[in-house]
């Protein structure tokens, strides 16, 4: 008993430092003056840590206004899609229109189409609205998704139909409603979403990519993408801007752990 | 009455975002990947002429297109039983009553899905450097020599297989630990009662009961690790000799690249399709032996 649970927590503990050696290599990397990782052998540690590289990101290389780019964008995705989701949802699972059922399973069956198939003409069409190279062209696209919608509706149909009569009775209007009631009591379901939209925003790759033509208003990864070709042999500079662009979301994700693991089994058990 | 109006216009916003910008593209997609569209259509639409399946045949025929349907296959075939078989020896050791310390772990072990890839390829690409990386570092201490990881067409795909798995494992891992914690202590007491062993336990109890969580998420990493694009992106660009260069890539070269967007809508619904019949084999295979 006493060496299997040895052999299971240095299992663990092995397993704990594959996923944590890159990262906190990254991190202390970032600290050494330019070229000193690539010495041999290479360094764990900075032997004198500087910020040389992150006041080189920043004062040269535009890190700052990428920054921005990036947090414009998901905060704007992440505010935009959460209220078109949670309107979306508590309509499909609380109010009655024509052909909901209908839609919903049409929109449950384009869960399987990959968002690739549509990236040729959606440059087109963004093109036509003038939206190419903007932040519109990353934000549109995102301010709704079919899984957001799905997760919603599967919280909101267990709001009790007799909390929306009885104060539809009252004389509430249906905005009333939803602000007042269903919005308080989705807030769990809210936060994850959230959370969810400003990761997946922040990290997104493919569609900034083609759809930001010009560097004034590239994402972090892709200004980093960039950057990585111009600089294959600044590791120490490459690796401060890699500690800037991942360190917000880990500390998103740190901070609201419970909520992203709710939305995730949610998400996938039942589906 | 009006609460009709009011139910439309609760769900309009978002059915109008999901239609205009992802429904109607995919429709058009479709009409596109028929057309010779390409650079001179995208100056005057004049110039846009209907090929029937031209686009489909000819890449049926290019040699490039079935290279990258090998590497992404490669990447696929390999990469998805890592990720799920890492997914599940992780979940089990957290389930262990022996571990310690488990929401660290946790924690830990699923730190890298929440990661911005692009950064962290950026990070693998330096750590699997052939002179100062740690990865040949370590296997220089045991007397290994130096691998070209990232210059020699047979170790590039790995070294991709290798961080999509580390990225990723951690995702399934939480969902297959929910599903193991889900089922009833009273099976693996019956179970004992009977005589099994810890073996035994695994293969009658804990596997069956895994089986509906495992074919899903073995269908939806498939799905999601065939459309590898980022990672070569970043690493190699493809290389070295079109090594890593994916289906998606070829899309992304052909459409923004050279604005062939009528061949890259066929390629993006060849992949569509490959994906489909994929998924589709695999929730049959799941459904012969029982477990879907």
């Amino acid at each position: 008993m006493r060496a299997h649970a040895i052999l299971v927590n240095s299992l663990l503990a092995a397993l704990a430092f594959v996923s944590l050696f890159p990262l906190l290599w990254m991190l202390s990397v970032s600290f050494m003056p330019p070229g000193a990782a690539s010495t041999l052998p290479p360094p764990l540690l900075p032997s004198a840590p500087t910020l040389d590289n992150y006041r080189d990101l920043f004062a040269r290389m535009g890190m700052g206004r990428y920054f921005f780019n990036s947090f414009l964008v998901a905060v704007s995705v992440t505010v935009g899609s959460v209220a078109f989701n949670v309107m979306a949802g508590y309509a499909f699972a609380k109010l009655q229109f024509a052909g909901r059922e209908r839609i919903f399973r049409g929109l449950i069956g384009a869960l399987v189409i990959p968002a690739q198939v549509a990236m040729m003409p959606l440059f087109l069409e963004l093109k036509a609205l003038g939206l190419v190279n903007s932040y519109g062209g990353v934000i549109v696209p995102a301010l709704a998704t079919i899984f957001g919608i799905y997760l919603v509706r599967q919280t909101a149909r267990s709001i009790p139909d007799e909390l929306l009569e009885a104060a539809r009775i009252d004389g509430a209007s249906d905005l009333a409603i939803f602000l007042r009631i269903v919005v308080p009591l989705l807030k769990p379901i809210i936060v994850t979403l959230a959370v969810f939209s400003f990761l997946a925003s922040w990290n997104d790759f493919m569609w900034p990519l083609i759809v930001l033509t010009d560097s004034q208003h590239y994402t972090l990864p892709v200004a980093l993408a960039s950057l990585s070709r111009e600089h294959v042999q600044d590791n120490e500079l490459m690796m401060a801007g890699s500690v800037v662009t991942v360190i917000p979301v880990l500390v998103l994700f740190l901070a609201l752990q419970r909520h992203y693991i709710a939305g995730l089994l949610a998400g996938s058990v039942k589906g | 009455m009006t609460t009709r109006i009011a139910a439309w216009s609760f769900a309009a916003p978002a059915l109008i975002v999901i239609g205009g910008f992802f429904l109607l593209p995919v429709a058009v997609a479709f009409a596109l990947s028929f057309t010779d569209f390409d650079l001179y259509a995208l100056a005057s639409l004049e110039n846009l002429r209907f090929v029937g399946l031209r686009n489909y045949l000819e890449l049926l025929q290019a040699p490039l297109f079935w290279q990258a349907l090998g590497n992404t296959l490669y990447f696929v075939v390999l990469g998805v039983p890592l990720s799920i078989g890492l997914s599940l020896g992780a979940a089990l050791l957290l389930n262990s009553p022996l571990a310690r310390a488990q929401a660290f772990f946790r924690t830990a072990l699923f730190a890298p899905v929440v990661t911005t890839l692009v950064a962290v390829a950026i990070v693998w690409r330096y750590l699997f450097h052939t002179r100062y990386g740690w990865v040949n570092q370590g296997l220089a201490a045991l007397g290994i020599d130096p691998i070209d990881w990232l210059g020699d067409p047979h170790w590039s795909m790995p070294t991709i297989i290798l961080l999509a798995v580390w990225k990723n494992f951690g995702y399934n891992m939480v969902i297959l630990l929910a599903a193991l914690q889900a089922i009833p202590r009273e099976l693996y007491e019956s179970a004992r009662i009977d005589g099994a062993g810890r073996r035994q336990e695994f293969v009658h109890v804990t596997l069956p009961s895994l089986g509906p969580v495992l074919s899903l998420v073995s269908i939806l990493t498939m799905a999601g690790y065939f459309q590898l694009f980022a990672e070569p992106y970043v690493m190699t660009e493809g290389g070295p000799l079109r090594s890593t260069f994916s289906v998606l890539y070829f899309m992304f070269d052909q459409g923004f690249k050279w604005w062939n967007l009528g061949v890259a809508s066929a390629i993006a619904f060849l992949l569509f399709a490959l994906v489909l019949a994929a998924s589709e084999g695999l929730l049959r295979f799941a459904r012969s032996r029982g477990i879907a």
